[in-house]
């Protein structure tokens, strides 16, 4: 897609159409309470205002590749005080996951790493795999990094063992939650009332 | 008239009776204070009380009445004795509630007392009963001067409530600038959309009105005499001139838009750009069509640029915000969202401000997909196939250029509010003293009144802030500075046409009072109902021009020979004029010199060896005294070597009641009045400046006496200040005592 004109709306209607509650983006009056609200605000690219004032500037690149909707926290402090009303928090999810569709998220977002290993673990088998979840996590930048992360974890790992809240068996296979088959059908038909709905191809 | 019969009545209720010692209290009454009667009871404001005093009125031919209970401000119902002059002498809030308990101060607290009764029995005796103007101003019909919202809405709302209206409108029709509108903003639930402007039905509703009498294609040519009596011509465009008499005026002169051609940069004067006014037009012209441009192209891209030459710092526009602007913005962005929704409509602000309910308006143009940009525009030119706008976004704080097809400035409102009186002063001082370019200077601005008034002070109303023809919006909503004249809508300060309406209505009201107390021979606002009016001793008047010209109301004109010709009417009975007389011919029955000045010398001032200091207090009855009595409600405590006396205003205090106070022994003198200056809160405007003003010229006269500048104190007192002048009475009788007492004790 070319990038659209500064100032046009065309991306905010792009918005409005592909992202979850997009169509509240042109509510936003720029108060900048979302801004100040927000415990993560110092550490991200772009606010939640500033990020809403991009997409009606036509700043697709920029915003469907900031790192900032995949930093909120979901603490709701941004929804709660926000004047008009905006459902700010679902926005930013919207925004993270329409991105994640379009591939535009930078390489290497932990939180966007981490989601994607979250969601291939739990649709193995219907339920999360805690100890396959932890390792994936541990090595996905590699063996060397993955093993001395273990390692420092190592009494934890046993503790959790020994106290019967992890249990090794898990490592071949795992169990599956009851009708497995039922589950992954019924997350393909969610998947698919999606795509029709934002319009795009799996 | 039938003789003068004095009486004396003392309450010994709400705790008086149990510390103040009543008996010697009536005994000082009798002698000193000279009342025929004087009689004391346990509870006066009580029916059995008031009948008391009713009796002695009816059956002994009582005239004047001392009553020594509460303050003056309490009671007011249960001590009105029509036709009776009554004094009062503050024993409760005065005395009781604010000197210190315990019998080491029954001393000073009794003298207090007695002195307040000393002080009542001398004030009522100068008191007359006060009948009113006699000269009854009667005409009753009200000039409207402008055919605008704000004009007709005034003259219907008059004439709806029985009054004839006069409408002077200088076009050919009825309407103003918003007639020139294709619509206008929403009134009511669920503001969302823009709505018909109904001037064409109000301007059906005033031509037929059987009570507006309409001058088209007219102007005033002269405005002269007072409420009740002004004598007004009004000129036709063809020449012809007609008299009318009228009782009050409303001038609903409306605004301009500031001029885009001062706004270069912003694009002003270029194609494709138009301020509000020229954005209406099109509309108009359109017809609820697409809205196309001048050149007939269609608009496909629109830039609303707020703020246009208002809220400037730099001193070259308009410094102020106008309010109306950023609803109409919306409302003009509707315009093109309406007809089509793909047309780019960008409004682009510093803050978007929608007062009242704008909030639902600004809402419903953000669904109607209209951009909000928080901007700033450096710069509009031409460019591409119209203007291309370079502004800086602030929420994203980067430059950017865009190209629009029509650029619309939201420019402010510059009052129609005719001459500025402060050039008109200079101006008019340069030509008396013979200057031939000051005198055709003055012939100019004339040319520019709106009302032409034959006033000393001005042809036009007095301007509050930025030319607008506004009074104090905390002291006197709807009021100008000219009795019986009112300012609504824009020319009285920034409006949009909700508020005009509301503003036209009140003025109506406003100059329906004015009509009915000039007709009563009363005060109008703030005294409503005061009878008493000014009354010279013209005889010894010396033509100083001090009363004419620190008038603050411009009720004073001056004749031929230079004496003061009084408008009673358009008087507020502040006492400026009394305060000003250097030679004190100027007094009211019930307010003079004399009133005030017998009460100061009717103090006991004790010999310097007594070592107790004698300060007196004048507060101006609007704030300080409420506040000296809200100290003894709040039972705060001050000293017993006070004696305050309410004052109209700090504006009417005479010099020779400070002079005479210090010559007769006292140790300082408090003045307490309003707060003054460009914030002002004083209700006759400049009655606090010109005390300060008066009172700084007196530090040569203390000097001569041999007495310290800090003898005489001016004070800014507000209503709520209770506990602070509690303080500053403490911390004044502290100082005096550091300085001595006065060495005029004895001399008096």
């Amino acid at each position: 897609m070319n990038a659209p004109a500064p100032y046009k709306n065309n991306f905010l209607r792009e918005v409005e159409e592909c992202v979850e509650e997009g169509e509240w983006v042109k509510m936003c009056m720029q108060c900048g309470v979302c801004a100040g609200s927000c415990p993560f605000g110092p550490d991200w690219e772009h606010s939640p205002q500033k990020l809403f004032m991009m997409i009606r500037a036509g700043k697709r690149e920029e915003v469907l590749t900031s790192d900032a909707m995949w930093m909120c926290t979901s603490c709701y402090n941004c929804v709660v005080r926000c004047p008009r009303e905006l459902p700010i928090t679902h926005i930013m999810h919207g925004l993270a996951s329409y991105a994640h569709r379009l591939g535009l998220v930078p390489k290497g977002q932990p939180t966007h790493e981490f989601a994607q290993l979250f969601w291939k673990n739990l649709a193995k088998k219907g339920r999360v795999n805690e100890l396959k979840l932890t390792l994936s996590l541990y090595f996905k930048d590699g063996l060397v990094s993955g093993i001395k992360t273990a390692l420092g974890m190592q009494s934890i790992g046993l503790g959790m063992v020994l106290a019967k809240r992890l249990n090794p068996m898990e490592i071949f296979g795992g169990h599956a939650i009851k009708d497995l088959k039922g589950f992954q059908a019924i997350i393909a038909k969610a998947r698919e009332i999606e795509d029709k709905k934002q319009g795009l191809k799996g | 008239m039938a003789d003068n019969k004095f009486a004396a009545y003392i309450c010994a209720g709400c705790g008086i009776g149990d510390t103040l010692d009543v008996k010697s209290l009536e005994k000082i009454a009798q002698k000193e204070g000279k009342m025929a009667l004087v009689k004391s009871h346990a509870f006066l404001c009580s029916e059995e009380g008031v009948k008391t005093i009713r009796d002695d009125i009816a059956n002994e031919a009582v005239t004047h009445v001392c009553i020594a209970a509460c303050s003056r401000r309490a009671k007011t119902e249960a001590f009105n004795f029509p036709g009776t002059s009554v004094a009062r002498a503050n024993l409760r809030e005065g005395v009781l509630w604010v000197v210190a308990a315990g019998a080491e101060h029954d001393e000073v607290r009794q003298e207090m007392a007695e002195d307040y009764v000393r002080m009542g029995c001398a004030e009522v005796k100068k008191m007359k009963m006060p009948d009113g103007n006699p000269d009854k101003a009667q005409a009753r019909s009200i000039l409207v001067v402008g055919g605008g919202m704000s004009g007709m809405t005034s003259a219907i709302e008059a004439a709806e409530a029985g009054f004839e209206v006069v409408l002077v409108e200088k076009n050919g029709a009825l309407g103003g600038f918003a007639k020139q509108l294709w619509k206008r903003v929403p009134f009511a639930a669920p503001y969302a959309e823009a709505q018909p402007t109904g001037v064409a039905e109000l301007a059906a509703r005033v031509s037929t009105h059987p009570r507006i009498k309409l001058h088209l294609n007219s102007t005033l040519a002269e405005t002269a005499g007072a409420p009740g009596r002004f004598m007004i011509k009004i000129a036709q465009e063809s020449g012809s001139v007609s008299d009318v008499t009228v009782g009050a005026i409303i001038q609903a002169t409306g605004f301009t838009p500031y001029d885009v051609s001062k706004l270069p940069k912003l694009g002003g004067g270029q194609d494709n750009v138009v301020d509000q006014a020229g954005m209406e037009a099109l509309a108009l012209t359109a017809n609820g069509a697409a809205i196309k441009r001048a050149d007939g192209r269609p608009v496909n891209s629109v830039i609303f640029l707020q703020c246009a030459g208002q809220r400037d710092d730099s001193g070259q526009h308009l410094s102020y915000c106008s309010g109306h602007c950023c609803a109409t913005s919306i409302k003009q962005a509707m315009y093109f969202k309406d007809a089509n929704p793909d047309v780019d409509t960008m409004i682009l602000y510093q803050d978007l401000r929608v007062p009242g309910m704008g909030e639902d308006f600004y809402r419903s143009a953000q669904e109607k997909g209209v951009t909000f940009t928080k901007g700033m525009a450096t710069r509009v030119s031409s460019g591409g196939d119209g203007c291309s706008v370079s502004f800086k976004d602030l929420i994203l704080d980067e430059e950017t250029t865009l190209n629009a097809d029509l650029v619309v400035l939201a420019t402010g409102q510059v009052a129609n509010a005719g001459v500025d009186l402060d050039k008109w002063t200079e101006v008019t001082t340069a030509a008396e003293s013979g200057d031939a370019n000051a005198k055709e200077a003055q012939q100019q601005l004339r040319a520019t009144s709106v009302l032409k008034m034959s006033y000393r002070q001005g042809p036009d109303l007095p301007q509050l802030k930025h030319g607008f023809a506004d009074s104090h919006f905390i002291c006197f909503p709807y009021e100008t500075r000219r009795t019986g004249i009112y300012a609504a809508g824009p020319t009285r300060r920034p409006m949009d046409l909700e508020q005009s309406i509301t503003d036209a209505t009140g003025a109506a009201l406003k100059a329906i009072q004015a009509v009915e107390n000039a007709g009563a021979g009363r005060a109008a606002h703030p005294r409503v109902g005061d009878l008493s009016y000014p009354i010279v001793r013209m005889e010894g008047c010396t033509q100083c021009k001090r009363c004419t010209v620190e008038c603050p109301f411009g009720a004073i004109d001056e004749d031929e020979r230079r004496f003061p010709v009084f408008n009673e009417q358009r008087c507020r009975r502040c006492g400026t004029c009394m305060g000003a007389c250097p030679v004190r011919v100027i007094s009211f029955e019930n307010y003079s010199v004399d009133t005030v000045g017998m009460q100061i010398k009717a103090v006991n001032v004790p010999e310097e060896d007594e070592n107790k200091p004698r300060i007196l207090i004048l507060a101006c009855e609007n704030d300080a005294y409420p506040a000296l009595d809200m100290a003894g409600l709040q039972r705060q405590v001050y000293s017993a070597y006070v004696r305050a006396i309410p004052i109209r205003c700090l504006g009417s205090v005479n010099t020779i009641w400070i002079t005479d106070a210090l010559n007769s022994g006292y140790d300082g003198v408090m003045m307490m009045g309003c707060k003054r200056g460009d914030d002002y809160q004083c209700h006759f405007v400049k009655g606090s400046e010109m005390a300060y003003y008066r009172m700084s010229k007196i530090g040569d006269t203390l000097t001569q006496m041999g007495l310290e500048p800090e003898r005489v104190q001016t004070l800014e007192i507000a209503i709520t200040d209770s506990v602070r002048v509690a303080g500053l009475i403490n911390d004044y009788v502290k100082q005096i005592e550091e300085i001595g007492l006065s060495p005029m004790k004895g001399f008096g």
